[in-house]
């Protein structure tokens, strides 16, 4: 069973690694989001401090949404999807091992980029720290999230939109514990009570959203 | 053999409102073909899907070894290999790449040389380190094939496995069917043309709504 | 002996997830309903505007409490109600109870904007300002867009059977997701309000008001059961347009 959620994951690093354009578009997609804030919020340092992590949560949970079709839309698409689905392994683990993939191409290159960000937004050694951690617990709980999103509107006309419609109100706990780490950190608190719900949301959610996304791609493939 | 593989009892389906078939029943033991005939938007597809457990029929039910296939999706998988409309490979990988990873996830891995071994059985040997997408059509379903080629399931299900493929490589299919219903296996499949069809197949026609 | 009228009991129950039996069964109950929701919401609104006293602090407008605080509650219910009947749906494969929840989600989305609109009223004159993110709001709003992706997916989906499971999936995970997000979003607004959080909302409540509320509340019930019902019975006409029954029906009338 190991194996297979291996063989899994090598296939979709392998075919992100083909590529390597589409990875890159959705990172730089967060890059630009980001600073497309200061622009129409302006310069000034003391503002942008006090914006800058949510800012960031806002952009990477953006960022991992609308890199969610090359989660199931193109094996869909060839037909892989529903080989997978027959190859005798427990579905729920596939999803992990898509999921693992996805995240290693989308959510763990967020949290890099985030440094640099964090600098842009002055947002201090402490809190960019807490920022980066803090992306680190909660981007997987935004690639399961996305993709019981995905799951479900596989295939459907105006995709994009109605994705991020669905998924968006469900990852408010993820962005609300996230950004008030590092809110916690900037004033001074301790961000362990937040980092700490976080990382239960991603552990909750690994645990029960595959069960989620593997019936939503059943019903997606009838 | 004791008693049918696979069960088939009042199968029907219902797609957009409309009635494809209904009260389909169908009983198969190890060497068995069975041909699913009919014209276009007679639910042949769904039929098969239905077999294979990629859609739930309206009503009635599929048992394989005597259990419903709903309960033990897992075990079905891997006594199941399928092929469909579309034909399950990705583009950007190689051909080889393709048949070692899909293996991979089935959990029985193949050597490189297994590989080459399988892709000489349907004619692509010389072709095992192009990606997909640079392949005819023809090439590209028997990427599709080469998934049957020394599998170890049991049942085939064969959705137009000879579309697109030249007068060799039907010859091939049939001899890849042949073998594996002398293993024991068993076959269904939909045929698009007039293809000669593998010997001893029957056949199961479907009419438009009929009931039976 | 008790096998078979325990049998005879459940066939009973179920005779009613047949469209035609729910339809006779519904188009019957619903105007009893409605009649019920009129009074008991005449009833609670003369007594939360007229015999119940003037507050202290928040004079007379605190009175839109009684149809804010209800509007609230039910869409919080209707929602907890309507993922029960998805989970029936897609656990016993019953076409009847995707319908109900189909029914419930608009009134559910219905009653989270009354609540919405009532509390920006309501904030405007009692402490300034239409909007303040306070945790209640913000949570019922979020709940509004969970009820509306509930709605776009299902008209999203051309399918029937898909529509109603993908939907019931969705309202599934949403269920499971709601106390997280009350309690992460209490926790946000705790987080950047400090210690001058909404003092006392509502008033202390004194007796008629207490009644007021309940009344209201039942009224709220009884108008959604009457509206589910109603918007039911329309979905299974349209769904089964094309049987026997229906036919016969159009027919008869015509």
């Amino acid at each position: 069973m190991n194996s297979a959620l291996l063989a899994v994951v090598r296939r979709d690093l392998l075919l992100a690694l083909r590529q390597r354009g589409d990875v890159l578009n959705v990172l730089l997609f967060f890059v630009v989001v980001v600073s497309m804030v200061p622009l129409g919020v302006g310069p000034e340092l003391g503002v942008l401090r006090l914006i800058g992590p949510g800012t960031v949560w806002v952009a990477a949970l953006l960022a991992s949404i609308v890199s969610l079709p090359r989660l199931f839309a193109q094996d869909h698409a060839d037909g892989s999807l529903e080989q997978i689905l027959l190859s005798g392994q427990p579905a729920a683990l596939i999803v992990i091992g898509k999921i693992l993939a996805h995240w290693l191409v989308t959510g763990a290159p967020i949290t890099v980029a985030a440094i640099p960000i964090a600098l842009m937004f002055d947002v201090g050694y402490a809190p960019g720290r807490t920022l980066v951690l803090s992306l680190l617990l909660g981007t997987p709980a935004l690639s399961l999230l996305g993709a019981i999103g995905a799951a479900l509107t596989l295939g459907l006309r105006g995709g994009g939109v109605l994705v991020t419609l669905l998924v968006l109100p469900l990852t408010v706990p993820v962005l609300i514990f996230g950004a008030g780490a590092v809110s916690a950190t900037a004033g001074g608190l301790s961000a362990g009570p937040s980092l700490l719900l976080l990382g239960g949301l991603s552990l909750g959610a690994a645990a029960l959203a595959p069960w989620a996304i593997a019936l939503a791609l059943r019903i997606s493939l009838e | 053999m004791a008693g049918p593989l696979l069960e088939a009892m009042g199968l029907a389906c219902e797609r957009g409102g409309r009635s494809l078939f209904q009260g389909i029943d169908l009983c198969l033991e190890a060497g068995q073909c069975v041909h699913v005939a009919g014209d276009n938007g007679t639910g042949k597809t769904s039929l098969l899907r239905i077999l294979a457990g990629l859609l739930q029929p309206t009503a009635g039910s599929v048992r394989w070894r005597g259990r419903d296939i709903a309960a033990t999706r897992e075990e079905y998988g891997s006594e199941l290999a399928f092929v469909g409309h579309l034909n399950g490979s990705k583009e950007e990988l190689s051909v080889l790449e393709n048949l070692q990873l899909e293996a991979a996830v089935r959990g029985c891995a193949l050597s490189e040389e297994a590989a080459l071994d399988v892709l000489a059985r349907v004619g692509l040997e010389d072709f095992a380190d192009l990606a997909v997408r640079q392949l005819s059509q023809g090439q590209r379903r028997r990427v599709a094939l080469a998934r049957l080629v020394g599998s170890t399931p049991l049942l085939w299900i064969l959705d137009e496995p000879y579309n697109a493929l030249d007068a060799g490589a039907v010859e091939n299919l049939h001899g890849l069917i042949a073998g594996h219903r002398e293993r024991g296996g068993i076959v269904i499949l939909t045929a698009h043309q007039a293809i000669a069809l593998p010997e001893g197949s029957r056949q199961l026609a479907l009419v438009p709504g009929a009931e039976r | 002996m008790s096998e078979t009228a325990m049998a005879h009991q459940r066939f009973h129950f179920f005779r009613y997830a047949a469209p035609p039996e729910f339809y006779r069964l519904a188009g019957r109950a619903a105007p009893w309903f409605a009649a019920l929701a009129v009074l008991l919401g005449l009833g609670g609104l003369y007594l939360g505007f007229f015999l119940a006293p003037v507050d202290a602090q928040q004079g007379q407008v605190y009175r839109i409490m009684f149809v804010h605080v209800p509007a609230a509650w039910m869409a919080m219910f209707l929602y907890l109600v309507m993922a029960f009947w998805a989970a029936l749906g897609l656990i016993f494969n019953t076409r009847m109870s995707a319908v109900m929840a189909c029914a419930l989600a608009p009134s559910g989305a219905l009653m989270a904007l009354l609540a919405l609109l009532t509390g920006a009223l309501w904030g405007r004159p009692a402490w300034g300002t239409y909007w303040d993110w306070d945790a209640r709001m913000t949570s019922t709003l979020i709940l509004l867009f969970l009820y509306m992706g509930f709605m776009a997916l299902h008209s999203a989906i051309d399918d029937t059977r898909r529509a109603d499971r993908a939907a019931g999936v969705l309202a599934l995970v949403g269920v499971v997701n709601v106390p997280i997000i009350y309690f992460s979003v209490q926790w946000w607004n705790s987080l950047h309000q400090g210690s001058s959080i909404t003092l006392g909302r509502a008033p202390s409540m004194a007796t008629p008001m207490l009644m007021a509320m309940l009344v209201m509340s039942l009224a709220a019930w009884m108008y959604c059961i009457a509206v589910a019902l109603t918007r039911a019975r329309a979905i299974v006409l349209e769904r089964e347009r094309d049987s026997d029954w229906v036919r016969a029906l159009v027919g008869g009338d015509a």
